[in-house]
């Protein structure tokens, strides 16, 4: 019966899409209906296809969404990194921004694709694949919602076709990392109340007496998102058969809206979901007890309380008020502590296990890891000081703070986990080659160093620049002329990239080879929910 | 550190277990330092919203007095020279005086800021923004038609506005596709002494086209730019007997500059600086090297 529902609603829905298509306004917005039509369409031929199937009742965990989720999050990597690698060079020689790229592949239209591409395709199909097989586990029960997490992951991945799309056509309401316009951001939505629902209901079938502070940390990122992508998307569409639309809040108070979104998108997307990978993959990996319970209830509950008001810091000496830009920057400061909480745990719990640190090349990725999420969490209450911050914002120091934190903490963290993954969920023996991961993890930890080491040389020097002034006041440079000041240190940059993008592709040619040659693990029957 | 008496919490999870340490001093130390510092400075600057407004702040802080304060404190060190730079005659200026030099410094900065983006921050300009450096002007080179050109700019919407447009030949239809052929290989021999087809900027042209062109160019264009080509100050209009062309010299972009003429805007500067940094401006790029 379900299904014959299903049917219908789909049947609907290509129908709909394809009106959409036929009566939009833009090309972009026609090309996404097409999409959405064409996914409607393929779901319907599957339910067609499978309806009436006697299906055994599943058992055991839910392994092949997280499966997927893998694949998904080393493919996107690949392709994030190399979008970043490709801008960071167009940055350097802007006659890479080649004529037949205009409109399309310039760098303005590439670098929120790279951004997007990094954070959510990347990161987001980490948490994802990670967070379904992290609660089913510490939880011992299967998924909730039967298919509910297949709809989750491809929901998902559609919403991250649709914006990529979208940039390169020239579809943004110019708000950053929220660039999707209103259709593709109400898509998210759906797709983010499905994944609340089945981690949320996984949590409560669970059969353990407590909730795991991994799963605390995941919860907290799945239901502060929700929040943050609704209030900050809150825009009124031009047409329904359009792609643009128009900001419900203007001037200061957009700005404080979307830095309040912006701020805590790398809050709690980048910080508290992936403490929530760090919780269970560190421990796991390090076959060591966590450091501290206490500490881990202390600073979950600060690092939540207190990150949500730290957003006014991205707009010190603007139209923000002074009173929202202090309290911006004081919570900020009393934010370190509860971050290195995180750190002290993840660090300490290898307490007793520092050997493995020169035999396994995977906790040396996880351990770089929690020292980069350190370095940044002390490196964003410092720029957050407002003398500090009138040298550094608008300046290449902050593009090296964020991404010390997304290549050195959300990048190494990810890939710890791909790899205590990959083994497990194909039911492997162990990784293909423990080689290959060492020349990854260094290959990475290089590219990292030459990345923010460049970007806090020339931050520094075009901050300091762009402020000089004469004995008389007057400006001393020109902005051009810090420009070409930078070049050299573009140039690094872009080969740090270029490091941090090999050691990507040579983990992928790793996990390949992993699920392709690695000895099947003898006496494991399958994962089943402990009973 | 004695790890081994701690006991866990007796939960496991995956097989993961949890000790039971305390939190660690000095991160509490540090952590309660952090708040402590945090509520002080809340006192000492604006911080707390109320119904209307916020709280001040003991200290009386502000970002805006912070600039307002900076700017204030060098228009003071300045504001005699700079009053005397606002009200000279920069015609007659005396070259080297304190406030030559001052008003050279400060035009620098302005051009810096202001000018260099078209420019360029060395003066040398662009594809279609003149070249500040040599002796070639389009409106003149004096000093005070240098400041006259920074002050109203050039084909803006103010009235003042140095203006003049030339024709669009091929685009209006004023000449034919012959005509414009012709008279392209005359406006391009011009910067050719020796005749022989190419060009000071190494632009080719048929020699014979030209010579056809030259009634063309007498009876369309010399009314502009001089019977000879030199150009005419008095309407901007760009002399086409020297090397120095602002679009290029070269046949497709002569061509292209004839069909669809050009229209080279400048901003009325003075309806956004003072008269002393307009001064400044004009004294900045006459000592450039071509000023007249």
């Amino acid at each position: 019966m379900w299904n014959y529902i299903k049917l219908a609603v789909l049947g609907i829905a290509v129908i709909l899409f394809g009106l959409a298509a036929n009566y939009g306004r833009d090309f972009a917005y026609q090309v996404h209906a097409l999409i959405f039509m064409a996914a409607a369409a393929i779901t319907f031929i599957y339910t067609l296809r499978t309806t009436g199937d006697v299906k055994p009742a599943p058992t055991g965990y839910l392994d092949g969404v997280v499966r997927a989720g893998v694949i998904a999050t080393a493919g996107w990597g690949v392709v994030g990194f190399l979008a970043g690698t490709f801008i960071a060079f167009q940055l350097a020689f802007p006659q890479l921004n080649f004529e037949f790229l205009q409109g399309h592949g310039n760098f303005g239209r590439l670098r929120p694709l790279h951004t997007s591409a990094v954070i959510f395709a990347f990161g987001g199909n980490a948490l994802i694949a990670s967070s379904f097989y992290v609660v089913q586990r510490t939880s011992a029960a299967r998924l909730w919602g039967g298919n509910l997490g297949w709809f989750v992951f491809w929901g998902y991945n559609l919403f991250i076709v649709l914006a990529a799309t979208g940039y390169l056509m020239g579809v943004t309401q110019s708000k950053e990392y929220a660039e999707p316009e209103w259709y593709i951001d109400l898509w998210l939505t759906i797709v983010w109340v499905a994944y609340l629902l089945a981690f949320m209901g996984t949590i409560f079938k669970r059969k353990e007496k407590h909730i795991y502070v991994a799963n605390w940390f995941y919860l907290s990122f799945i239901i502060t998102i929700a929040m943050l992508h609704i209030v900050n998307n809150l825009a009124i569409p031009i047409s329904i058969l359009g792609s643009r639309s128009v900001m419900v809040m203007s001037g200061v108070q957009d700005a404080m809206t979307q830095w309040w979104y912006g701020h805590n998108a790398v809050g709690f997307f980048l910080t508290a979901g992936f403490l929530g990978m760090m919780y269970y993959f560190v421990p796991k990996q390090a076959e060591r007890p966590v450091f501290s319970y206490k500490l881990s209830i202390i600073h979950f509950w600060a690092l939540i309380f207190i990150y949500i008001w730290a957003g006014p810091h991205h707009l010190h000496y603007t139209a923000l008020p002074d009173w929202a830009s202090t309290l911006g920057m004081v919570f900020s400061v009393i934010l370190w502590m509860p971050s290195w909480g995180g750190m002290i745990n993840g660090l300490m719990t290898l307490s007793g296990a520092w050997d493995k640190l020169r035999t396994d090349p995977v906790i040396r990725m996880m351990v770089i890891s929690v020292g980069f999420y350190g370095m940044s969490t002390f490196e964003g209450p410092m720029m957050s000081i407002r003398a500090v911050n009138s040298l550094s914002h608008y300046t290449d120091w902050t593009i090296g703070h964020v991404h010390s934190g997304a290549l050195g903490w959300n990048g190494m963290i990810t890939f710890g986990a791909l790899y205590f993954l990959v083994p497990r969920l194909w039911n492997r023996e162990r990784l293909y080659s423990l080689g290959l991961v060492s020349w990854h993890f260094w290959l990475a930890t290089i590219g990292i160093v030459l990345y923010a080491a460049s970007m806090w040389v020339t931050g520094i020097m075009e901050g300091l620049m762009w402020r000089e002034v004469d004995s008389q006041g007057f400006l001393v440079n020109a902005f051009a002329d810090t420009v070409s000041a930078k070049h050299p240190m573009y140039v690094v940059r872009a080969l740090g990239g270029v490091l941090y993008l090999t050691g990507a592709i040579i983990m992928c040619y790793n996990l390949v080879m992993t699920v392709r040659r690695s000895p099947v693990k003898a006496d494991e029957a399958a994962a089943v929910p402990a009973e | 550190m004695s790890k081994k008496d701690v006991e866990t919490t007796g939960h496991s999870w995956d097989g993961i277990e949890e000790l039971n340490n305390p939190l660690p001093r000095w991160w509490l130390i540090i952590w309660y330092i952090c708040i402590v510092w945090g509520i002080a400075y809340t006192i000492a600057m604006p911080a707390w919203p109320l119904v209307k407004g916020a709280t001040a702040g003991v200290l009386g802080w502000s970002t805006r007095a912070q600039v307002a304060d900076k700017i204030a404190s060098f228009e003071e060190m300045n504001a005699a020279v700079n009053a005397e730079l606002a009200a000279a005659d920069i015609t007659t200026i005396e070259v080297g005086s304190d406030v030559h030099n001052y008003g050279v410094n400060m035009g620098a900065a302005v051009f810096r800021a202001n000018c260099s983006q078209c420019h360029g921050s060395g003066a040398a300009g662009n594809v279609g923004y003149p070249n500040l450096l040599d002796n070639d002007w389009l409106w003149g080179g004096t000093i005070d038609e240098v400041a006259y050109t920074v002050q109203h700019g050039v084909r803006n919407e103010t009235d003042e506005a140095r203006y003049s447009e030339m024709p669009k030949f091929g685009a209006d239809e004023l000449l034919t596709e012959e005509e414009i052929d012709q008279v392209v290989a005359f406006a391009m021999s011009l910067s050719d002494p020796e005749g022989d087809g190419t060009n000071l900027v190494g632009g080719t042209y048929d020699v014979d086209l030209a010579s056809a062109g030259a009634e063309v160019f007498e009876i369309n264009c010399s009314s502009c730019h001089g019977e000879d080509g030199t150009g005419d100050i008095y309407q901007g209009a760009p002399n086409l007997t020297d090397a120095i062309w602002l679009y290029g010299g070269d046949h497709d972009t002569v061509y292209e500059t004839v069909y669809y003429a050009r229209f080279g805007v400048m901003p009325a500067w003075g309806q956004r600086l003072s008269q002393a940094e307009v001064n400044a401006a004009a004294l900045y790029v006459h000592q450039l090297g071509g000023g007249q």
